[in-house]
């Protein structure tokens, strides 16, 4: 039987057509599944045999080479991510994987609005960790305009990023779960996410896609009641994260499933510029809150878990580690929170307009308004030029890393002194971290496949951008 | 404009880009003399007689990241100077870093091309030095008008020592020629991908430099500064409003 190698672009339930028809050429004369027959008195009595199953391996274990294509629309591929898989049995000889499917030209559109605008443009980079986006983002923007936002902004921002990577976390184990037929991790998972993305909902006013943290601070102050929101929802995880535990950590199908696959130690890593909770799952305790702190991360106190199984059960533990320790950071947060300016005492970056609620939601505070329409012609060019031209940056170029749930996010961001970036650029941690999938892969199973991609929790919309 | 081309005299040590003959320029390069940013003629994105702003004269000439003269302060010296010892250690001529930029906290040398390769192999393999993690390498595009126009990006990081540098090759448009790192770091072979897909930079020795984000037949590199941001005039409340890249531009 000749080598079979053809490539299906369409979805993977089509795939089985490629073992239908090999038994065609070879068996033809003698066919191994053809029942004999005999005749008894009680009527004609039929044998079914399977054939020599020696015979039949010998034929089959290395010529049946089957190209499968899984995705992009497919539930457990996490998302728009093609795989192509080359196939001999069950055992998976190559890999690749295939991105651009939900390119948005993110980084391009960045190049066409102001400063502030670009906020809006990343945060749906990577749109499970929208916060971390928006960070790393102001961060470069004010490392390029000399500036450092209030210290109150600055706790600000990592109350709400540590509340995101519980929330990035928790999705990573719910889908994750859900990938390997864990449907009760899927469900319990995403009830827990719900608290998170409802407390985020109260503090930026938006469950996703906040554009909440701008260049120079954060857009607004946290509104009333915050504390007492943020405690209950400390109390409510505190008491539902054992569940995790008791479902799925010492669960032997869990086990099974995730131990000693996956496998990817601490030079490859390295090599494939791997950052995050698979570098961390290999032993190195590289966390980029601890190593290059910023938004005052020096200030908190929290452990960096770490393992050295590199498998992808140590990543599953890893991330649920890190829950338990982003709970400890957002505890510490709101010691931490003292009043004070939440955006730079700088007319010429700040935002002009303080927002409020009026009667059709939230817009500019009538005082402003009053002030512009009404008192000072000034204040009313001031703010039209700021929120139409935006604020010069000068030029020059930045990198800024901040550790997202997923590793290394870091902003190069580059101005030619106008009022637009020159250049955005997004080093997303999921992109790089995708690479590793054929490392972690070939030689193994098909179906765990499936976990290492889950393991490495690729965000497509941060991998294409 | 041309009645008050005084750009010079405002800024005397600075050529803009700009105002240089193509003879200027080739100097320019030779100097190494890197050009980061465009000239700007006028303000408010208004030009020809419409403009009444009374700016239409101003002139500000093209960004030029000045070099940095010693000491360059903290750990900078220390690499620089472990990296000129490697460099001499395997042969490699001090003229291979055309220039050394410390901006923001950040150091910048900027290489030339041909010796890339080889100084990617002394950051990552000598033990003073140890840049074993490429963090990014992208592209960024100065747009037509400026000299050696594209240039690449290398972010890397010393885990061991917990520093960053940066190492930037300016390159002509018409010679997009940069040597592929991937064989000194595995995980450049995506951002490179993703450069070629974006920029049109060919990376020579890559493995298989084909597009990562646009379709296989696209035709462009997307993130060129003369490739329009796409989209179509939006009609909003009976007013056009035409596609990002043709309203008006402040900066």
């Amino acid at each position: 039987m000749a080598a079979r190698k053809d490539e299906h672009s369409g979805p993977a339930h089509t795939v089985a057509s490629g073992t239908t028809d090999t038994t065609g050429d070879g068996y033809r004369g003698a066919d191994p599944y053809a029942a004999t027959e005999r005749e008894t008195t009680e009527g004609r009595i039929y044998t079914v045999t399977g054939g020599d199953w020696d015979s039949l391996l010998d034929d089959w274990r290395h010529d049946e080479r089957i190209i499968v294509n899984m995705g992009p629309q497919h539930p457990s591929t996490h998302g728009v991510l093609r795989l192509v898989l080359e196939l001999e049995g069950e055992v998976v000889t190559q890999a690749r994987s295939v991105i651009g499917y939900l390119h948005t030209g993110i980084e391009k559109n960045c190049e066409y609005r102001t400063w502030t605008q670009g906020v809006t443009f990343v945060t749906r980079a990577d749109y499970l960790s929208p916060l971390f986006n928006e960070t790393a983002y102001c961060l470069a923007t004010e490392k390029l305009l000399g500036i450092t936002a209030p210290w109150r902004a600055q706790v600000i921002r990592v109350l709400l990023m540590e509340l995101n990577r519980v929330g990035s976390h928790l999705v990573a184990l719910a889908t994750g779960g859900m990938e390997l037929g864990a449907l009760t991790a899927m469900t319990a998972g995403f009830r827990e996410r719900e608290e998170v993305l409802h407390l985020l909902e109260f503090l930026t006013g938006l469950r996703m896609n906040h554009a909440f943290i701008r260049p120079g601070g954060v857009a607004q102050d946290l509104p009333e009641g915050y504390e007492e929101r943020v405690r209950d929802f400390l109390a409510v995880m505190d008491s539902r994260l054992g569940d995790y535990d008791k479902l799925l950590t010492g669960q032997p199908i869990w086990k099974q499933r995730l131990r000693d696959v996956a496998y990817l130690p601490l030079d490859g890593c390295l090599q494939l510029g791997v950052t995050g909770p698979i570098l961390r799952a290999a032993g190195l305790e590289w966390d980029l809150r601890k190593v290059e702190p910023y938004c005052g991360y020096q200030e908190y106190e929290f452990d960096v878990p770490t393992s050295t199984d590199a498998d992808a059960y140590a990543r599953y533990l890893l991330r649920l580690e890190e829950i338990h320790q982003s709970l400890r950071i957002v505890a510490q947060c709101l010691d931490k929170l003292e009043p004070g300016p939440v955006m730079v005492d700088n007319p010429k970056i700040a935002w002009p307009a303080q927002l409020t609620i009026g009667a059709d939601g939230m817009g500019n505070s009538l005082e402003h308004v009053r002030k512009i329409m009404g008192q000072s012609m000034e204040a009313l060019i001031h703010h039209f030029k700021l929120v139409t031209e935006g604020f010069a940056v000068p030029p020059g170029q930045v990198y800024v890393p901040v550790e997202s749930p997923r590793g290394e996010l870091g902003y190069h961001l580059v101005s030619d002194g106008g009022t637009r970036p020159l250049r955005v650029h997004v080093r997303d941690p999921s992109f790089v971290n995708l690479q590793s999938m054929p490392a972690m892969c070939e030689g193994g199973l098909v179906a765990d496949v499936i976990a290492a991609v889950a393991s490495i929790d690729p965000v497509m919309g941060g991998v294409d951008r | 404009m041309t009645d008050r081309d005084d750009g010079k005299d405002r800024q005397p040590g600075r050529p803009s880009s700009a105002q240089m003959g193509s003879l200027e320029h080739a100097e320019h390069e030779a100097r190494a003399g890197v050009v980061a940013g465009r000239a700007r003629l006028g303000m408010f994105g208004v030009q020809g007689p419409g403009d009444t702003s009374g700016y239409g004269g101003l002139q500000l000439p093209a960004y030029v990241p000045p070099a940095a003269t010693r000491p360059y302060g903290g750990w900078f010296d220390e690499v620089s100077d472990e990296l000129a010892a490697a460099m001499r250690e395997r042969e490699i001529p001090a003229a291979a870093i055309q220039q050394v930029t410390v901006d923001r906290g950040e150091i910048t040398y900027y290489v030339r091309r041909e010796y890339l390769l080889a100084l990617c192999r002394i950051l990552r393999d000598d033990p003073a030095l140890r840049f074993e993690l490429c963090s990014s390498i992208s592209g960024v595009d100065y747009g037509p008008e400026v000299p050696q126009r594209l240039h690449v990006v290398y972010h890397l990081t010393s885990m061991t020592y917990r520093r960053r540098i940066r190492l930037e090759v300016a390159l002509d448009v018409d010679d997009a020629h940069v040597p592929s790192v991937v064989e000194v770091y595995p995980t450049a072979d995506w951002h490179e991908r993703e450069t070629w897909d974006m920029f049109g930079v060919i990376f020579d020795g890559h493995p298989a430099l084909t597009r990562i984000l646009m379709p296989d037949d696209w035709e462009g590199h997307p993130q060129r500064k003369d490739y329009p941001l796409g989209g179509i005039p939006v009609e909003y409340k009976g007013a056009e409003i035409p596609p990002p890249d043709q309203r008006r531009a402040y900066s």
